[in-house]
């Protein structure tokens, strides 16, 4: 088995701004460090709430953010962060709102060949031959390439946004809520397109969503990420259907469901944490049912739950 | 490039500021080559002549020099000028800007001090500090001019900058293994163009004014040689004995002055999008009413009944009929549904009900909407008014741009009571905490000091949700409540609705595009299509046995939870586009079942299975449904 | 509160330095030296040697700021050679006048600019709209000086409604009515441009304003449209107009230079004007250090106010 990606304690802070003199004030946790695995070929799915810092993880593998500490390993190598083309040649990321991904003053075809040109500096012929050959992958007319951005729908737009990340031929690709600006009947052509794309071009996805069902239709696992930590992870058949941690379980009890009749899953303390200021043990435990002393001074690794999955909880729910 | 010269030439005043602009500029290229007189000659025989002497078009000056070779030699040294001190600025400055904007950190904080610092003076200032350097003369007044424009392009252009480099598209580019000097270049550079222009444009004219005044002072242009400000400072002391040697060059500088402004307006119009577009307009108190076509009766037993209505976006001269002909009713205490992927017209209608869809571009052309008996539609503003947010209230999608961000949201729940007249003094703010308290804001005494942006989304919709209840409307429209929020709260703003409605009666009409929040909330729902509804019905049989293709197809589309890893189901296509729409029904074009039959209008919202109702001539499940129904 | 305004004064103590620094470059740049132009006829080499040790431009340029800069906080200016008095006397005594003019031009064109804004906005593409932006747009295009040139030729000479210029009569008292006599004209001259601009961009951050959905929400419970436009909507516009009267108050000092000139006016701008042509370098440096600091300190207070009127400034 080899790993496409290994994440080992990679971190994220950023300092506040505002002090008397122009210093920081303090740090805010964005990403705590966090180390993880994607296999070959497979689909890791990233689900959280807004401010999570799950954009911030995408970010820093694709070098767009340098992380504060910690080490990203792409097929068994080190990445270099002195090279960005490096990043660009391994890893490529497909973005949320696929119109403002698209400079508005550029035809397709120049943004196309921006990554053929930079990346593997081929040649004007070379370009023109693999843009075809990416454009017959994604569905999309050739005439397309002279149009400029404004005139695609969402829909369109995301999936050039997708041709152009597979033109750099990077074999992982970071898709951060590729979907969420679209709507439900176009939504599904997408994600099926990238199913397709997989396994046509032997491809790794990194899937970040804030929909729970679109992460478990589309992933092999999943990893629940909580206040700049992954507080569940495993398969994506068995997360949702059997959370451990019990934030997962308000994520899925949470989602609406056609059939499911309406409760409001939480009663307690309701607001997020304060990031500027952590609270201390387990940052779920001020809205936890199951919360204890001990979640409240120490904080959790995660731990094996027996069935395949993993998760950071002193008082696991669903366990034999 | 076509677009904008159209544009522009659609502006009538911009185009009267080009056509004058060019005639200066061109009588000033030519100048040399007219058959004028010495402009600096002295004859002080002729001292002062009155304009329209025989030699003399517009007169002389105190030195006898005639008025009109003088005026046109100096407007070719005061465009000349301007316009270099334009240039210049906007170059450096431009430059300064997306340097500093692209860069960020610490390149950006060194160089906007230094910029802050140049605007810390009054612009004169520095221009008379750089001119009594270097000296009198019009070079220097250049000089001056330039550099104390710089900081405002550096400025505004590093405002735009910032923006831009944070677009996606500038992340995209580093990716595809752009260095910075390409990604500015290529990237940044044509979409700050514009700004530049515009700039530029709206401030040539401010610059000659400035070189001028400095001639005017003289410190600019020195004797012999003229521009127009230095003639109107040696004209000043004649100003009472012979005012035309003033009126002069002064008139010329208004005329060069405003034709540029005009013209820079029309560049300004023409190259904002949002101009482009026609959004930047206010949208007035009320939408726009223009009904043609007979206004429908009111059915019995509706709480709120709309009836045909039609609502329109007039953009230049398309017609984007958002609503087509929508009928929906509500009975008192009952939660209907409104469900439709983006642009299916279904925030127009729940919009158009009190009138609040912005006009322009809105207009409502045809139908009714009936409320207690009233035509709301046709209604004057004065008795809308008093019906919006007292019978009729909104709840509307992102709560942090819904509230005022500058009032308290104590202050503004007040002032949903008291434009009604519905507080006492004393009592409003009482009234308001209680309020809080009913949408379960925890510590609501204290809360009701806050501003929006001190309260998370969750509770800033709660405060939305108690704005709507202030004056116990008795509806209540719901625009898509939740869609900003995260799931978990979501969930709780759900089933606090879902307590308010049972605990208060109210009716409420929820919009939405999730399928799962309809089954959970809403009795009755109804499904939207390219401007229409396409089928109703209560909310369990609508969502077993979907009658309607593309609400089959739609809801297969929606990953639920729960059922693994799977392959989705897709609609191909996409809707039509609502100034374009298809004969016949709108879906045809993307459904399978479709026949020729369905191509041809009218297809009308037929009923099925008794108490729903679908816009198809092959619906689906009619056997099963009808079966059902009997 | 407090603490912002704290916050504020503090950081105009660089900006204060910087100012003071880019004015001694720029006049550390003129060419020949003061002694001999002090001197004129007396200019012996003996006799610049000493001038020159006297004002201490024997020392290295960084030395000469800081003597020049300690002598400025203890409040010695220098002595203008063409007045023969010290600058700071001078300073002082024509700031006041240059106060009175554009202090109410300011005050005019804030009051009248933000109003044509709102009511051109309120009334977009009506008549008033209209009949605003034309008015604007002359105010805009014409120098201020050649206004003012023409409002005496008008209401001066042949209407006799204002005296032509000064401030105060030649004979007779020195009462408020006279002095608002000889006011109107200047500063309603030197308001206009001003005026113009800020009409403009009141209109546009209304309009800009108009659009947003909290101006929905507000007719959504049934405010009143009086109370959306002129509560609403335009406190939510001041947030970006406030600045800019900022910036405006610059261009009406500014502007004050040539209004004084055209009406004789004695004020700060006449003096900097007649300062430079007789190349009085120290009272050019003196005048403009000190009036540019008088602006930075202004423009703190228009900073206080923006934050007393937008919470989501920290204070």
């Amino acid at each position: 088995m080899t790993l496409a990606l290994r994440l080992t304690e990679l971190e994220k802070t950023f300092p506040l701004k505002g002090g008397l003199f122009g210093g920081p004030r303090g740090h805010v946790h964005a990403v705590n460090p966090t180390s993880l695995e994607v296999r070959q070929g497979e689909t890791l799915g990233i689900v959280g709430e807004s401010g999570c810092g799950k954009s911030t993880l995408a970010r820093m593998l694709v070098g767009l953010l340098p992380p504060t500490s910690g080490a990203i390993e792409i097929e068994g190598e080190p990445l270099s962060r002195a090279d960005p083309a490096a990043f660009g040649r391994k890893i490529q990321y497909v973005f949320q709102d696929p119109i403002s991904s698209l400079n508005p003053r550029k035809t397709i075809r120049q943004i196309m060949e921006a990554p053929l040109k930079h990346l593997h500096k081929m040649g004007a012929e070379q370009r023109a031959a693999r843009i075809s050959e990416i454009f017959a992958a994604v569905n999309l007319r050739e005439e397309f390439l002279e149009r400029y951005p404004h005139e695609f729908s969402g829909g369109q737009a995301q999936r050039i946004g997708i041709a152009r990340a597979l033109a750099a031929q990077a074999r992982i690709l970071i898709l951060d809520e590729p979907v969420s600006a679209l709507d439900v009947s176009v939504q599904a052509q997408v994600l099926n397109l990238l199913a397709d794309l997989k396994t046509e071009f032997g491809l790794t996805y990194l899937f970040i969503s804030h929909d729970l069902a679109v992460v478990e239709a589309v992933s092999d696992r999943v990893a629940v990420l909580y206040f700049g930590s992954v507080v569940e992870l495993g398969p994506a058949e068995r997360i949702f259907a059997r959370p451990h941690h019990p934030y997962t379980k308000l994520l899925a009890d949470s989602a609406p469901v056609v059939g499911r009749p309406l409760t409001a899953p939480e009663a307690k303390g309701t607001e997020l944490p304060n990031p500027i200021d952590p609270p201390s043990g387990c940052a779920f435990h001020a809205r936890c049912p199951r919360a204890s002393e001990k979640c409240r001074q120490v904080t959790p690794e995660l731990f094996d739950m027996g069935d395949g999955t993993q998760a950071a909880c002193y008082h696991p729910v669903n366990t034999e | 490039m076509r677009d904008f010269l159209r544009l522009l030439a659609r502006n009538q005043l911009a185009l009267a500021g080009l056509i004058v602009l060019s005639a200066v500029v061109l009588l000033a290229l030519v100048t040399p080559l007219l058959p004028l007189q010495a402009p600096n000659v002295t004859n002080t025989g002729d001292r002062f002549l009155p304009p329209f002497t025989e030699g003399h078009l517009l007169g002389t000056d105190h030195l006898g020099r005639d008025l009109f070779s003088r005026l046109m030699y100096g407007t070719r040294l005061s465009l000349a000028v301007g316009f270099a001190a334009a240039v210049i600025a906007a170059v450096l400055g431009a430059a300064i800007g997306i340097l500093a904007g692209y860069y960020g950190g610490r390149t950006d904080n060194v160089i906007m001090r230094g910029v802050d610092m140049l605007m810390a003076f009054p612009y004169i200032l520095l221009a008379l500090a750089i001119v009594a350097a270097l000296g009198p003369g019009l070079l220097n007044a250049l000089v001056a001019v330039a550099a104390v424009n710089i900081p405002f392009f550096a400025r505004n252009i590093r405002g735009i900058t910032v923006g831009i480099a944070h677009k996606e598209f500038v992340d995209a580019a580093r990716l595809s293994g752009m260095g910075d000097m390409r990604i500015m270049l290529g990237e940044v550079l044509p979409n700050v163009i514009p700004v530049i222009v515009i700039a530029m444009s709206t401030t040539v004219g401010w610059m000659i004014l400035e070189t001028a005044g400095l001639s005017f002072l003289g410190l600019g242009s020195q004797p012999p040689v003229a521009d127009l400000g230095s003639m109107l400072g040696e004209a000043r002391s004649a100003l009472i004995t012979n005012p035309h040697t003033s009126v002069v060059p002064g008139v010329m500088i208004l005329i060069i002055v405003m034709a540029i402004n005009l013209l820079g307006d029309g560049i300004r119009d023409a190259l904002d999008p949002r101009l482009r577009s026609g959004a930047l307009t206010r949208p007035m108190a009320a939408t726009t009413v223009r009904r043609d076509g007979p206004v429908p009766e009111a059915r019995e037993g509706a709480l709120l009944d709309i009836r045909e209505l039609q609502t329109q976006f007039h953009v230049k001269k398309r017609v984007y009929r958002a609503v087509g002909g929508v009928d929906l009713e509500v009975k008192p205490g009952e939660c209907l549904g409104l469900i439709g992927e983006s642009g299916s017209g279904k925030s127009v209608t729940a919009l158009s009900v009190m009138g609040l869809v912005a006009s322009p571009p809105g207009v409502i052309t045809g139908g009714r909407v009936d409320y207690k008996g009233t035509d709301l539609i046709g209604a004057r503003y004065e008795q809308l008014r008093t019906l919006r947010g007292r019978e009729i209230a909104y709840i509307f999608q992102d709560p942090l741009a819904t509230l005022h961000p500058l009032y308290k949201v104590g202050d503004q729940l007040i002032e949903a009571m008291t434009a009604h007249g519905r507080a006492p003094k004393e009592g409003a703010r009482q009234k308001a905490i209680e309020l809080l308290k009913s949408v379960r804001i925890p510590n609501a005494e204290k809360r009701i000091d806050s501003y929006p942006h001190e309260m998370s989304g969750g509770m800033r919709q709660r405060a939305g949700i108690a704005m709507a209840l202030a004056n116990d409307p008795e509806v209540i429209i719901a625009d898509e409540p939740t869609t900003a929020l995260d799931v978990t709260v979501q969930a709780q703003i759900l089933s606090l609705l879902d307590d308010l409605r049972r605990s208060r009666g109210l009716a409420i009409i929820f919009i939405t595009h999730d399928f799962g929040v309809v089954a959970q909330l809403c009795d009755r729902v109804a499904v939207m299509y390219a401007g229409r509804i396409v089928e109703e019905g209560p909310t369990a049989e609508v969502l077993a046995t979907p009658a309607h293709p593309y609400t089959k197809r739609l809801i297969a589309c929606v990953p639920e939870l729960g059922e693994g890893r799977r392959k989705l189901a897709a609609i191909p296509g996409l809707p039509p586009p609502v100034d374009d729409l298809p004969p016949g029904c709108a879906f045809a074009p993307r459904c399978a079942k479709a026949t020729p039959a369905c191509t041809e209008p009218p297809i009308e919202l037929m009923p099925f299975a008794g108490t729903r109702a679908v816009r198809c001539i092959h619906p689906e499940n009619d056997a099963a449904a009808r079966e059902a129904a009997e | 509160m407090g603490s912002y305004i704290l916050k504020r004064l503090l950081s105009a103590i660089p900006v204060l330095l910087g100012i003071s620094v880019i004015v001694f470059l720029i006049m550390a740049m003129i060419p020949g030296d003061p002694a001999t132009a002090i001197l004129g006829s007396y200019a012996t080499p003996e006799n610049v040697a000493r001038i020159n040790r006297d004002l201490g431009l024997d020392q290295p340029l960084v030395a000469r700021y800081f003597i020049w800069l300690g002598n400025m906080l203890t409040g010695d200016f220098g002595r203008s050679f063409s007045l023969n008095r010290p600058v700071l006397d001078e300073v002082l005594d024509r700031f006041g006048a240059t106060m009175i003019l554009a202090g109410t031009a300011f005050v005019l064109c804030s009051i009248l600019g933000v109003a044509a804004g709102v009511v051109s906005a309120a009334r977009q593409y009506g008549f008033a709209d209209k009949a605003i932006t034309f008015v604007v747009l002359i105010g805009i295009s014409i120098p201020s000086f050649f206004l003012g040139m023409m409002m005496i030729l008008i209401f001066a000479v042949n209407l006799r409604w204002f005296p032509v210029s000064g401030m105060w009569p030649i004979y007779g008292g020195r009462t408020l009515w006279s002095l608002l006599d000889h006011l109107i004209m200047p500063a309603l001259a030197l308001a206009v441009v001003a005026t113009g601009v800020i009409a403009r961009l009141a209109r546009s951050a209304m309009l800009e304003v108009l659009r947003q959905d909290y101006i929905r929400t507000a007719r959504a419970k049934g405010v009143h449209e009086r109370s959306v436009i002129w509560r609403h909507a335009l406190r939510a516009a001041m947030v970006s107009i406030i600045p800019v009267l900022g910036i405006q108050a610059g261009f009406v000092l500014s502007g004050a230079v040539y209004i004084e000139i055209v009406f004789q006016w004695p004020g700060v701008g006449r003096m900097l004007v007649d300062a430079i042509l007789t190349r009085d370098i120290l009272l050019v440096q003196g005048g403009v250090v000190f009036v540019a600091a008088c602006y930075v300190l202004f423009n703190i207070a228009v900073d206080v106010a923006q934050s007393l009127l937008d919470p989501r400034i920290k204070t």
